[in-house]
């Protein structure tokens, strides 16, 4: 693609400069078009999995079944406007919500959808995923900060505590993950479980995958973790002042956290976009049906996009449940939770990773 | 590094205070130093407005006092107003009365049930226990004309029968409600979270409870046993059998504990009252008073048992003699008392209600000192404290 890109503006005589300096901006509108066409329907997909769970009927007026509900709440959040109370801090009040949405918009680009799907391909890209997911952080504190209003004060506050507690027992079973791959490259994590479903890094590392589960919902502020905007308690936290454009950043940025986490649970322990049966049906449909090895690329593609959506949708869907189902912890039990029940629990499985990998080697 | 307590203004607008109640919190953190509610925000001068009306006039406002249980408001200023006029009420109409009293705790028990889980931070529960709760109102609809305001009692007993058709579905809804507390407490009582949220927290002593006059649920969560419908057996309760619900402990899980159990037992005494009702349906009533026809006051089909009011009041010539009258009945939140002083004249001289959600609010300073932020709504929400109760 970048060789015809290259190829368009020689013809042109236009310099090459210029075409090096523009060619991210296609990754980037493709990465913001996924996240914003994502999020739309993962919030309808909530409403409606919330309604199904509590006897309702969900959106269900604009569009067919209402499948246009959440257009036309961003339509409406587009054209609000935007109020900020006299005493916020304009600039860092401004610059909170893009601190939030930045950062998971960049991790879009770091993700690996099929094999050769991906923006780029970096040989620390679990690293450098897990530190960037880390900065939306300080943009909940800013914003809390900012605002001027005691509610997004302790929202703020709470996140920043909620992050620093839940932030180590993720990294550690992260890096149990690492282990079992003995590399950092997302693709190869992928590749090193593409032999179905019982080489998934899932059963080597299976209370990695469930306290690395549990830090995603803390990570995305997701009930029984959603303190920072506990909306009894603290109004809506962190994004009390915010209307308009600005919270539906925060809105978007929430959502898209949510697929992310659970993109990233999916390839680092559910075999990321490749087939649960170890073999893909596109392969075998192309030798034993079309004869044609031409279009096995673009089958193979299709299918292991499909792989990593369905999965990640059914992660999802488990996040959900767990909403509709539990209340939330408090401030002192989730910290008691997470120090003194994660914590250890994350360590002892990095010890059972490791003494697995000295013995059977991938 | 220099600290600095955080006044925080909750309320009167806040998703969690249940209406109008606002509350001064000094903050050090998140630990609660101080708390000061502040109420009177929906102040309508209730027992003022008694004084400019009559009898009659008065008796829909009655309704408002507390909208979540207004049939328990009607029963208590009609029981008044009848031991101060010697007014009789037969027994079909008192039954009629329990019936649809019980019918209304349920309601209000759930009310309360989904806001409690809302505040915790649960939100399916509120569907679950508001399907229910509709159930219940479609069946007020039908009786009365209103969901909410129900205005269906009057001086001596209740204004209309049953509609044809309605005891059986009282009847059905009775045998499906069990089913739907177990339903509740299979996702609620046993789940860790909740129970890490509630048990231990505001625990109210029975000295405290008793300091504080707390009266209904909240109390007998203490562990003190004081049921109106028991030991003060006003109306027909006790014909009907059913049992205090107990706990020990007092504290946020004992409170909700013993709500679900006064569900069960309420569902218990409508039954109960719908088979024991004197004339049974209003049909089979009918087909028997046209059959016996003695007209006699003591026949147990056609005689005063059956009637739905005793005397005929006139509204306008109605002037309860001069003196007081107290009435003390077991509402959904505690004992709610009706107090009238008549001097002979159409209007009542004086009406003063005592509520049971006033006592529960005046807990908060005690029951939070110390506590962390997110208890609030844990205890609460736990009290059961209808604001527009509190203010009048």
């Amino acid at each position: 693609m970048y060789d015809l890109y290259l190829n368009i503006f020689n013809k042109f005589g236009l310099p090459e400069l210029l075409a090096k300096l523009s060619w991210p901006l296609f990754p980037f509108i493709g990465v913001a078009v996924l996240l914003i066409i994502v999020v739309l329907f993962l919030v309808l997909m909530e409403r409606k999995i919330l309604a199904l769970l509590t006897v309702r009927k969900g959106p269900n007026r604009v569009g067919p079944y209402g499948l246009f509900q959440t257009i036309a709440d961003a339509i409406k959040l587009l054209i609000k406007e935007d109020i900020m109370s006299c005493e916020t801090n304009k600039v860092l009040f401004t610059l909170a919500p893009v601190v939030v949405f930045v950062p998971t918009m960049v991790i879009y680009g770091l993700l690996p959808y099929t094999s050769n799907l991906f923006a780029i391909n970096l040989a620390a890209g679990l690293f450098l995923i897990l530190a960037i997911s880390s900065i939306s952080i300080i943009g909940l504190v800013i914003a809390g900060w900012a605002s001027n209003n005691k509610y997004s004060l302790l929202g703020g506050m709470r996140s920043a505590a909620q992050a620093i507690s839940y932030e180590v027992p993720f990294f550690i079973s992260a890096i149990a993950v690492a282990i079992l791959a003995g590399s950092m490259n997302m693709n190869e994590i992928v590749g090193q479980q593409a032999g179905g479903l019982f080489s998934w890094n899932m059963w080597p590392s299976l209370v990695g995958f469930a306290v690395f589960f549990i830090c995603c919902i803390a990570e995305v502020n997701r009930v029984p973790f959603d303190l920072p905007e506990a909306e009894s308690e603290l109004v809506s936290g962190y994004n009390t002042e915010y209307t308009g454009m600005k919270f539906a950043l925060f809105f978007l940025a929430e959502y898209a956290a949510m697929f992310i986490m659970s993109v990233l649970v999916v390839t680092l322990f559910l075999g990321g976009y490749t087939s649960p049966f170890g073999i893909y049906i596109s392969q075998l449909f192309c030798n034993l049906v079309l004869h044609n090895q031409m279009s096995l690329n673009f089958f193979v593609g299709i299918e292991q996009a499909f792989w990593l959506i369905f999965k990640t949708y059914v992660v999802i869907f488990a996040i959900m449940w767990i909403r509709a189902t539990l209340p939330r912890l408090k401030a002192d039990q989730l910290m008691a939770f997470s120090w003194k029940f994660l914590l250890p629990l994350s360590l002892l499985n990095l010890v059972i990773v490791t003494v697995y990998r000295y013995f059977i080697p991938g | 590094m220099q600290t600095q307590e955080l006044k925080l203004n909750v309320g009167p607008q806040h998703p969690s205070t249940h209406g109008v109640l606002r509350l001064v919190m000094s903050l050090d953190g998140e630990i609660i130093n101080d708390i000061e509610p502040v109420i009177g925000y929906l102040h309508r001068g209730m027992e003022k407005l008694a004084e400019s009306r009559t009898y009659h006039q008065y008796l829909p406002m009655v309704d408002r006092v507390d909208y979540l249980s207004s049939f328990f408001n009607q029963e208590s200023f009609c029981l008044a107003v009848e031991s101060l006029a010697g007014l009789k009420v037969p027994k079909r109409a008192e039954y009629i009365r329990v019936i649809t009293m019980e019918f209304n705790r349920i309601a209000s028990h759930l009310m309360w049930l989904a806001s409690f889980l809302l505040d915790l931070g649960a939100t399916s529960p509120l569907f679950y226990a508001f399907r229910e709760r509709e159930d219940i109102y479609t069946l007020f609809e039908e009786l009365t004309g209103a969901r909410m305001m129900y205005n269906y009692y009057c001086f001596g007993g209740v204004k209309k029968d049953f509609p044809s058709g309605w005891m059986k579905k009282a009847q059905d809804l009775c045998k499906k409600m069990p089913k739907c507390f177990d339903e509740y407490e299979a996702i609620i009582t046993n789940n860790p979270i909740f129970l890490r949220r509630t048990k231990d927290i505001g625990v109210l002593t029975k000295e405290m409870a008793l300091d504080f006059g707390i009266t209904g649920p909240n109390l007998r969560a203490s562990g003190i046993d004081l049921d109106l419908r028991k030991t003060n057996s006003y109306s027909v309760y006790n014909e009907l059998d059913f049992k205090t619900c107990l706990a020990e402990n007092g504290d946020s899980f004992d409170r909700y504990i013993v709500r679900i159990d006064e569900m069960r037992e309420s569902v218990k005494i409508i039954g109960q009252a719908l088979e024991k009702i004197p004339g049974g349906t209003p049909e089979k009533l009918l087909v028997k008073k046209t059959n016996c026809g003695c007209k006699e006051e003591s026949c147990p089909i056609c005689g005063f048992d059956t009637k739905l009011t005793g005397k005929k009041i006139v509204p306008l010539a109605f002037k309860p003699p001069a003196g007081e009258a107290i009435s003390q009945i077991e509402s959904p939140r505690g004992i709610t008392t009706c107090y009238i002083v008549s001097d002979g004249s159409p209007n009542p001289y004086r009406v003063r209600w005592r509520t049971p959600s006033f006592s529960n609010v005046q807990l908060l300073p005690e029951l939070m000192k110390g506590k962390i932020y997110a208890d609030l709504m844990a205890i609460f929400g736990s009290l059961d404290v209808v604001l527009p109760e509190v203010d009048r």
